[in-house]
């Protein structure tokens, strides 16, 4: 036995590969395949699933109603074709407010003097490495009515003499966009510092001497060759915003409903679990399409390494 | 990249998202200090040691003066277990991850065999679909067991440690491959063949080759598999049963009902230990190299 496990090569592989495949197959692929069968059975009364074939609750998902209003028996009802485009151009939008504040920040850590860059950068770790719920909470404390912006509004109308009602920032939309944005900031600034500190100094020193100026420099080398950097920071912000029901659900309320919050609902509050594993596939499948075009076009990017 | 300094917009620019990063967290800390019980609004700092005003009419003993809600939270017997069970999840999960993970990277790198692409395909999965995905997946899973077994058995059974720390490993497990895989692309095949060649037989390769030339990969995928497990939410939130609260379980469950001064105590003392830990690991990467 030992002998022949020390002839063959590839039983080796497979012998130290197994007790991966033991995880993967065990809890994410038989999860999944777990998720399809039920998506297409139904909610029994006590919440559990009863086995069957149907594809109720995909169409349920696509707005297909049957609670209709006197007369019909088939509606059109957007609410959920409405929660996956709002996640979908959540997602979208972070990731463009993320990149324009990880920009300048990357480009400002790669270009300063060596000896300060290990601070610079410790200095984005720190809040990547805070919890993440933690974070969500701090912007709670900021922006809830008598929050500390709120506050500091007051104070400083105080001084001028002028009233101040407080603005309700928080279960808005616009609370929700902060906080994914102040959760994934740090996933984009690495990778885009990552790409441009490896540019070669001597093809600056061309362009100069080629008579570009700085504007120019930037848009036709320093940019493109912090592409990589983008395209890695992108799945790593868009992929997590797709799926994130905590943000939305602490700085959001009951205003802003995510596909991540359906699904959440439906396995611990509506209990129509059936309903959220076809919610929880289409949403998978909705980002795989996604990230598929967007490396197809951009590449994958090398830059993905988070430490 | 080393040239001209930055520009002043440039630097402003920096400045204005580094304060973007840093004030949300200052305001958190600065309010674990707060003289009302309710983090509603801010009370003032607490100044004096014994009895304490709050809210008009409460008294407090506070023994502890400023650091008040640390010693609340130091007698919450919840915030104890939750840790507890944080960092015993963390240290058994990311050390078999680590383990297996290495495994897996070894096995994709260096060897030939039948289910290579299918195992490199199902490593990339969970780090390309949601994290809601996979928790969704595992719940399902673990809930038509349990379902089974009972019907079988008669006994409840019920999530618990057992179900977050199996479930950890699992996301883990591709992280660790990625970090040791990186680590094994980068050394040439022929230091194993060489020590084969001269006569080493697989396993002292290994243990005289090929484990210390991985081993910061293994290291750094070990460090990476205990902030993954140590931070997550996710994937705890779906597979976590009475019993085994986690901390960020544990503070999300009181942000959605009432928030008092012992969130941001605990939140205080966690970011200070992340600052610390960062700290020193800089520390020895830069006295390294």
């Amino acid at each position: 036995m030992i002998n022949w496990l020390r002839r063959n090569k590839s039983a080796q592989g497979t012998l130290l590969i197994s007790p991966t495949l033991v995880f993967m197959i065990g809890l994410l692929i038989i999860p999944l395949i777990l998720t399809l069968i039920i998506s297409f059975g139904k909610r029994s009364a006590d919440g559990n699933v009863i086995y069957s074939f149907g594809l109720h609750n995909y169409i349920r998902l696509l707005g297909v109603s049957y609670n209709c209003s006197a007369g019909q028996t088939v509606c059109y009802d957007p609410i959920y074709t409405q929660i996956l485009w709002r996640s979908l151009t959540l997602a979208f939008n972070s990731t463009v407010v993320v990149i324009l504040l990880a920009y300048p920040l990357a480009y400002f850590i790669a270009r300063s003097h060596p000896s300060r860059r290990n601070t610079y950068l410790f200095l984005v770790l720190v809040p990547l490495w805070t919890n993440f719920v933690i974070r969500v909470y701090a912007w709670m404390m900021l922006l809830r009515t008598q929050g500390l912006i709120n506050s500091a509004l007051a104070w400083v109308a105080d001084l001028f003499g002028r009233p101040f009602t407080p603005l309700e920032m928080l279960y808005t939309p616009g609370a929700v966009l902060i906080g994914m944005v102040y959760e994934f900031l740090p996933f984009m600034i690495l990778p885009i510092y990552t790409s441009l500190e490896k540019i070669d100094g001597s093809l600056y020193e061309a362009a100069a001497d080629l008579g570009a100026n700085a504007v120019r420099t930037f848009l036709r080398v320093t940019l493109p060759l912090s592409a990589p950097g983008m395209v890695a920071g992108t799945v790593l912000v868009f992929i997590p915003v797709m799926g994130a029901f905590v943000v939305s659900d602490l700085l959001g309320g009951k205003q802003v409903i995510l596909v991540g919050n359906l699904i959440q609902r439906q396995f611990l509050d509506a209990r129509d679990p059936t309903f959220g594993s076809a919610a929880s596939l289409i949403l998978m499948a909705l980002t795989l399409v996604v990230m598929f075009f967007y490396t197809r076009k951009f590449g994958f990017g090398e830059e993905i390494a988070i430490t | 990249m080393t040239q001209k300094p930055n520009s002043l917009f440039v630097r402003i620019s920096a400045l204005l998202v580094y304060v973007f990063l840093y004030a949300p967290i200052i305001g958190l800390m600065l309010f674990s200090f707060n003289a009302s019980r309710t983090n509603i609004f801010f009370g003032g700092f607490i100044t004096q040691f014994g009895p304490l005003q709050m809210e008009g009419s409460t008294v407090v003993q506070s023994p502890c003066g400023p650091f008040h809600w640390f010693c609340e939270l130091n007698k919450n017997a919840e915030v104890r277990q939750a840790a507890e069970n944080t960092l015993t999840i963390a240290f058994v999960a990311s050390i078999s991850a680590t383990i297996i993970g290495t495994f897996a990277a070894i096995a994709l790198q260096r060897y030939n065999f039948r289910l290579k692409a299918f195992s490199q395909l199902a490593l990339y999965i969970p780090i390309v679909i949601p994290e809601i995905v996979m928790g969704i997946g595992i719940l399902v899973l673990f809930s038509q067991i349990f379902t089974i077994l009972s019907g079988l058995t008669g006994a409840r059974f019920s999530m618990g440690l057992p179900t977050v720390i199996v479930s950890h490993i699992a996301f883990c497990i591709p992280f660790v491959t990625l970090v040791v895989q990186a680590r094994l692309q980068g050394f040439d095949k022929s230091y194993e063949e060489a020590a084969m060649d001269l006569g080493a037989n697989e396993l002292t390769t290994f243990w005289r080759v090929t484990f210390p030339m991985i081993l910061p990969g293994v290291l750094s995928g070990a460090l990476l598999a205990f902030t993954l497990s140590l931070d997550d939410f996710v994937i705890t939130f779906f597979t976590t049963g009475p019993g085994s609260t986690t901390l960020p379980i544990y503070v999300y469950g009181l942000l959605r009902r009432i928030i008092t001064p012992q969130v941001n105590a605990l939140s205080t003392i966690w970011i200070l230990i992340v600052f610390t830990a960062v700290l020193l690991l800089q520390w020895t990467e830069n006295r390294k190299a």
